[in-house]
């Protein structure tokens, strides 16, 4: 049944889209525009001057803090893939429904407690003087720094996505059609060939899009990188914040911000495209 | 199901279910000793522990600051609570019963934006804000956690909407109610549960998002806010207290939610059993 515009339907239909684009669409669209603002004598003032983009862009450590942002995000969204997976597989395939349910629940609860205060918690375990290496001191081992490096910037990474990326395996493995698996064991597939051969290509879309997820948590993270990773090496995220708080520099700011969204929107694009090109097989060339 | 037929070695099905049990640590495990640290002595925590004390909770009731804050993030979370609900139970009707040209457009409007980074969210918050003289106040929070607490309330109550039978409504028509009697007494009733847990999710998001806020709140710091800037300056054990506090909230909040959600959800519910 279509009908004409409508009083009721408009009432429902547009506050929310009032709403997104007076504060989603134009503050990001505002973002494009102040990336050719100039500043002077520490005022912003309107224009239209590529400064910015020539100057962000011709600097190293703007480049080196890219580097390392892709870098990071790229490896965090792989461990975190692999680090979820068996975890997702066993709770779909190995638990009671009451059981996953619980499972379930319990995953949700990290979303509800503040990532401040998770991260701030890791500090204790991996400070000099903090838990691990006080266990690690009972067995005469260490003490190891493990504060301010990448690896703990890693674990901070996990506390932020693991959550999210073992729920979204889950979803695409509880879609799984069992009687595929079951058709491979009847053919006498071994274990392991049946989770590399039946059941990653079955949950591919699934998969793919949990660890894009991870890829866009990780990379506009500025907290872990800065509370446990010790805010060296830099990334976009840091430059962000330190160029935004430090004084007029917004406009640079915006260069850094609009280059992280182009960045994510490829990313993104690769990814979805990857996910579905196993779907329809030979459909690809 | 049957999957128990299926795999049959006992050594593979431990050792996975294990890892389940080492996954959950280690999600929880920062969790958990926010709990424990929040009710210990020592200024720097480790192990082994001090002595039980309630001083970190009294450093924190006795700051005004931390007070003024929660104040803060109370009034905003639940504003933002209600808006949001609003907006997506509006979006939810909207995709559920119409169909038209740049209806793509409207759902990735709807749902795209918790997906941009809260880092560039803040940028253009606050330069946006800024430029209209909106900073730097409390409604500048708000305006910023509708936008991205919205699309939570639509994605709840639309998975509502799709258990209703779809012949409800024009039932209702034929019976002679016009649309706004149809909304007031089949629709909202039926959604009902969906809109106090859309509403209690999108206030639990709001009173643990940090990094919009600090960009645009300005003086009027809310709670998460706070706890960043104990991170950045005095650490102390105080953040375990507030943080521990925060997550009673917040998990009152999702429970309710829960319970709403799943508890009277009527037929559809009961037949998956």
């Amino acid at each position: 049944m279509r009908r004409a515009i409508s009083l009721y339907g408009l009432t429902f239909s547009l506050p929310l889209l009032v709403w997104q684009l007076l504060f989603f669409v134009f503050p990001l669209a505002f973002l494009v525009a102040l990336s050719f603002w100039t500043v002077k004598n520490f005022t912003m003032r309107p224009d239209f001057d590529p400064v910015n983009w020539v100057t962000m862009f011709g600097k190293p450590v703007f480049w080196q803090a890219y580097g390392t942002t892709v870098a990071l995000a790229a490896s965090a969204s792989a461990l975190a893939s692999v680090l979820a997976f068996p975890c997702s597989y066993a709770i779909t395939f190995k638990l009671s429904d009451s059981a996953r349910r619980w499972a379930i629940f319990l995953m949700v609860i990290p979303f509800f407690t503040s990532y401040l205060v998770r991260v701030y918690s890791w500090q204790i375990f991996l400070s000099d003087a903090g838990i691990v290496n006080v266990i690690l001191g009972w067995f005469g081992l260490g003490p190891y720094s493990m504060l301010n490096t990448p690896g703990a910037t890693m674990v901070g990474y996990m506390t932020l996505s693991l959550p999210l990326v073992i729920l979204l395996q889950l979803f695409s493995l509880v879609f799984i059609d069992r009687t595929l698996i079951e058709a491979a064991h009847n053919m006498r597939c071994g274990r392991l060939r049946t989770v590399f051969e039946v059941v990653i290509p079955s949950a591919r879309v699934g998969l793919v899009i949990a660890a894009l997820f991870c890829f866009i948590l990780t990379f506009g993270d500025f907290v872990s990188p800065v509370y446990l990773g010790g805010g060296d090496p830099t990334t976009l995220s840091i430059l962000i914040t330190d160029t935004t708080k430090s004084g007029q520099q917004w406009p640079r700011a915006a260069v850094i911000a609009l280059t992280m969204i182009g960045t994510l929107l490829a990313v993104a694009f690769l990814a979805v495209r990857f996910a579905y090109a196993g779907q329809a097989k030979g459909a690809r060339k | 199901m049957s999957s128990e037929a299926i795999n049959r070695n006992r050594a593979v099905d431990w050792s996975l279910r294990a890892y389940i049990v080492l996954s959950y640590a280690f999600v929880f495990a920062p969790i958990a000793a926010s709990f424990v640290f929040s009710l210990n002595s020592d200024r720097f925590p480790s192990i082994p522990l001090g002595h039980f004390s309630l001083e970190w909770y009294q450093a924190v009731a006795s700051d005004p600051l931390v007070w003024q804050g929660l104040g803060n993030t109370l009034v905003i979370g639940v504003i933002v609570g209600v808006i949001s609900t609003l907006l997506g139970f509006g979006a939810a009707y909207t995709d559920y019963r119409y169909n038209f040209f740049g209806k793509q457009v409207y759902l990735a409007l709807a749902l795209l934006p918790p997906t941009i980074p809260v880092i560039i969210m803040g940028l253009a918050m606050l330069a946006f804000l800024s430029r209209i003289d909106l900073s730097g106040r409390a409604i500048s929070v708000i305006i910023a956690h509708v936008v991205i607490c919205a699309p939570f309330a639509m994605a709840i109550i639309r998975l509502r909407l799709s258990q209703m039978d779809p012949a409800l409504e024009p039932a209702a028509w034929n019976l002679g109610a016009s649309e706004w009697a149809t909304m007031r007494h089949v629709i909202v009733p039926f959604t009902k549960p969906a809109i106090f847990g859309a509403l209690f999710i999108t206030m639990a998001v709001s009173f643990d998002e940090f990094a919009i806020a600090w960009f645009v709140s300005g003086l009027n710091e809310t709670l998460p806010v706070k706890v960043l800037g104990f991170l950045q300056g005095q650490v102390s054990p105080r953040i375990n207290a507030i943080g521990t506090f925060v997550f009673v909230i917040s998990m009152t909040l999702v429970i309710l939610a829960q319970v709403l959600l799943s508890g009277r959800t009527g037929p559809t519910a009961a037949d998956k059993e």
